[in-house]
C-alpha cells in the first residue's frame, strides 16, 4: 500500500500533505506533553519496531504469505496519537532511504496508513474491547477486528485517492496521467486483495501480539484499555498496599506491649522526672550511675512549659484503661500522617 | 515454494545491511554528487522529483530519467546496483499494475485489444515511478544519513522529528538484528516441520517479544539519555557553507527544470 510517486496528482499529494500535517502536530504535542523527555527514545523504537515487522512475512491460509503493517498493535499500546507518530516515521525512512514508497506522496502514504489506520484501529478495538479484563479473549478478537478494519480502510482511501485520478487529470489525447484506473475498478482491486491477504496478516498480528501480551506483559496493553486499565490499576494500587494496612493494624494492636518496656527512654525525661525518686534511679543506671542534677535543668523546665499535649504519654485522659489509651493514640498518630501525607500529595500533585 | 519466516527475514537482513553499508561507502566516493552541498542536492531532488510528477509529456519524464542516470554516472554509482535495487522492484511493482490499463482504458485502439492512451497511460506510470525512485534513491547514495538529517532540519522540518528519525534509522539494525537472532534461535530448537498455525502463533510471540523488547530498550535509552544531561532540548550542529560550485550547480538544475517546463508547454 506504500503509494510510489507518479501515482497521485501533485495537487492530490499537496492536499494530502495538508490533510496530515494537522494530525502530525497534534499527535507530536500531545506525545511530547505526556511524555516530556522519553517522546524521543519511545517513538524511535516503536517507529524501529514497525519497520522491522514489516518485514515478517507470515504464512496465511491458501499457502500464500503476507506482512503486516503493523498499525494495530501500535496503536494498542502506543495509542492512536503516539501510533500516528511511529507509523509515519517508518514510512518517511523508507521512502527517503529505501524508495519504498514516495516522497511527494509522504503525505497520502502517512494520511492513509499512519493516520486514518490508527484512529480507526483505536476506534474498534476500544467498541469491541469494551470494558473487557485486560487478560479477556474479546480483547484478542478486539484486536484482531482492529488490524483488520485499520489496513483495509486504509487500503479503501489509498483506493479513492487513485480512483479519482483518472477523472481528474488526463493529457492532450485523453490517456490518465496517473493512477489510470477509475473508482469502480481502483475499489475492488485495491480491496480484494486487502481483504484478503495484506487483511489476514495485519488480523494474525495484532491478535498474536496481544494474546502474547496478555500473559507475558499486560502493562503494555493499558494504554488502550479505558476503564479496564483503571480498575485495574486500583485493584493494584490497593492490592500492593493492602500488607502495608495488615502491618499497619497488627502495629496498631500491639502498641500496649511498649508498657511491658522497663525504664523510661534515656534522654526523653521530662521535668517532673528530676524530682521522682524512682525515675531517678532509672536515669542514673542508665547513664552508668553518673547522678542526675537534683533539679530539673533550666532549659528542659522553660521549654516543656510552652506545649502541653493533649494526651501525654500516650494516655488518654478520659480513659483509664492504659492500653486502650495506647491504642487509640496509635490510632490517632496513624490517621493523622495519613492525612497529612493526602494533604500533601494533594498540594504538590502527588 | 514459500520461504520460510526464517529465510525471509534472513534475507531481508541482509539486503538491508548490504544497501547501507553499500550507501555508506557510496555516499564517500569522490563523485559528482558527493561533491555538492546536501541542501542544495535535497532541493535539487525536490525539484526534479516534483517536475517528474507534474510532467505532462513522456519525453519530458524520459529526459528526467536521462538526466538521472547520467548524474548516477558521474558520481561513480554501479548501474547494475541502481538495476537491482531501483529499476528492478520498481518494474515488478508498478508493471503489473500498469499492464491492465492497455487493455482496459478507452481510447483509440492500437493493435487490438491496446489502445493508444492505454499504453500512454501505463507508460506514465512506470516511468514516473522509475524517473522519481532512482532520484530519490541518488540522495541516498551520495549523502550520508547524518547530512540528510541536518539538511532536513535546516530546511524547516521540527527539531523533535528530526531526532525521532535519527534514533529510528540507528535502532533499526538493532531490532532487525534482534528478530533475526530469535528466528535463528527457534530455527536451531526446532527439529520436526511446523504447521502454518504453529508458524503463526511463534510469529506472534516473536513480534510480541521484539515489542517488548523495544519498549525496555527505550527505557534504557532515556535513562542513558537523561545521564548525560538530555532535558527534552534537542541541538543540531549547522556547519553548511554553500560553496560556488553549489551555485553553479543550482543554477544548472534550475535551467534544466525551467527548460523541462518549456518543453511542457
Amino acid at each position: 500500500m506504500h503509494i510510489p510517486d507518479g501515482y497521485l496528482s501533485p495537487s492530490t499529494c499537496a492536499a494530502l500533505y495538508a490533510a496530515a500535517a494537522p494530525f502530525w502536530m497534534i499527535a507530536l504535542r500531545k506525545m511530547k506533553r505526556v511524555l516530556h523527555t522519553r517522546a524521543i527514545p519511545l517513538l524511535s523504537l516503536a517507529a524501529a519496531f514497525s519497520f522491522v515487522i514489516m518485514m515478517f512475512n507470515l504464512p496465511l491460509p491458501g499457502a500464500t504469505t503476507g506482512h503486516a503493517v503493523g498499525v494495530g498493535i501500535a496503536t494498542i499500546v502506543l495509542g492512536p496519537w503516539g501510533s500516528m507518530l511511529a507509523i509515519s516515521t517508518a514510512l518517511v525512512i523508507q521512502a527517503v532511504f529505501f524508495g519504498d514508497g514516495g516522497i511527494t506522496t509522504i503525505g497520502a502514504n502517512c494520511f492513509n496508513m499512519a493516520i486514518v489506520g490508527s484512529l480507526v484501529a483505536y476506534t474498534v478495538y476500544r467498541i469491541i474491547a469494551g470494558s473487557a479484563a485486560l487478560d479477556s479473549r474479546r480483547r484478542v478478537v478486539a484486536a484482531a477486528m482492529a488490524g483488520y478494519a485499520a489496513i483495509n480502510v486504509s487500503a479503501f482511501f489509498a483506493a479513492l485517492e487513485f480512483g479519482i485520478q483518472p477523472a481528474l487529470y488526463r493529457d492532450t489525447t485523453g490517456a490518465p496521467l496517473y493512477a489510470p484506473y477509475p473508482l469502480h475498478i481502483a475499489i475492488p482491486a485495491m480491496m480484494i486483495g486487502h481483504l484478503t491477504i495484506a487483511g489476514l496478516a495485519e488480523l494474525i498480528v495484532s491478535a498474536g501480539v496481544v494474546s502474547y501480551l496478555q500473559r507475558a506483559e499486560p502493562e503494555l496493553l493499558r494504554m488502550t484499555a479505558g476503564g479496564a486499565a483503571k480498575d485495574i490499576a486500583e485493584e493494584r494500587t490497593s492490592g500492593s498496599t493492602r500488607p502495608l494496612w495488615i502491618a499497619l493494624s497488627l502495629l496498631m494492636i500491639a502498641t500496649p506491649l511498649g508498657i511491658l518496656a522497663a525504664g523510661t527512654a534515656w534522654g526523653e525525661w521530662s521535668a517532673t522526672d528530676f524530682a521522682n525518686p524512682s525515675v531517678r534511679r532509672q536515669i542514673a543506671a542508665a547513664s552508668s550511675n553518673s547522678t542526675p542534677p537534683v533539679n530539673a535543668p533550666s532549659g528542659i523546665s522553660a521549654l516543656s512549659q510552652i506545649w502541653i499535649a493533649p494526651m501525654p504519654a500516650y494516655a488518654s485522659p478520659f480513659l483509664k484503661s492504659q492500653s486502650l489509651g495506647y491504642i487509640l493514640s496509635a490510632m490517632m498518630g496513624a490517621g493523622l500522617i495519613l492525612l497529612a501525607t493526602l494533604l500533601l500529595a494533594r498540594i504538590f500533585g502527588k | 515454494m514459500t520461504r520460510s519466516l526464517e529465510d525471509w527475514l534472513l534475507t531481508n537482513l541482509v539486503e538491508f545491511k548490504k544497501y547501507a553499508s553499500s550507501a555508506e561507502d557510496s555516499a564517500n566516493v569522490h563523485g559528482l554528487l558527493q561533491q555538492v552541498d546536501p541542501r542544495v542536492k535535497i532541493v535539487g531532488a525536490l525539484a526534479l522529483i516534483l517536475s517528474a510528477v507534474a510532467a505532462k509529456n513522456l519525453g519530458a519524464i524520459l529526459w528526467i530519467l536521462g538526466l538521472s542516470i547520467a548524474l548516477a554516472a558521474a558520481s561513480k554509482l554501479r548501474l547494475d546496483r541502481l538495476a537491482h535495487w531501483v529499476w528492478r522492484p520498481v518494474l515488478l511493482f508498478s508493471g503489473p499494475i500498469a499492464l491492465p490499463a492497455l487493455f482496459l482504458t478507452p481510447g483509440n485502439v492500437l493493435a487490438w485489444p491496446v489502445s493508444l492512451q492505454g499504453l500512454r497511460a501505463a507508460a506514465f506510470l512506470v516511468l514516473r515511478a522509475e524517473t522519481t525512485t532512482t532520484i530519490s534513491i541518488l540522495v541516498a547514495l551520495t549523502t550520508p544519513w547524518t547530512r540528510i538529517l541536518k539538511t532536513l532540519r535546516a530546511l524547516g522540518v521540527p527539531t523533535v522529528f528530526v531526532a525521532i528519525l535519527s534514533s529510528t534509522y540507528r535502532y533499526m539494525f538493532l531490532l532487525l538484528q534482534t528478530a533475526s537472532d530469535m528466528s535463528d534461535a527457534r530455527r536451531s530448537r526446532t527439529v520436526w516441520k511446523l504447521s502454518a498455525i504453529e508458524k503463526r502463533r511463534i510469529a506472534g510471540a516473536a513480534i510480541g517479544v521484539l515489542l517488548s523488547k523495544s519498549f525496555q530498550l527505550s527505557s534504557e535509552v532515556h535513562q542513558a539519555m537523561l545521564a548525560r544531561g538530555f532535558r527534552g532540548e534537542f541541538y543540531v550542529l549547522d556547519d553548511f557553507r554553500l560553496r560556488a560550485a553549489d551555485w553553479l550547480w543550482l543554477g544548472v538544475l534550475s535551467g534544466f527544470v525551467a527548460a523541462i517546463m518549456y518543453l511542457e508547454k
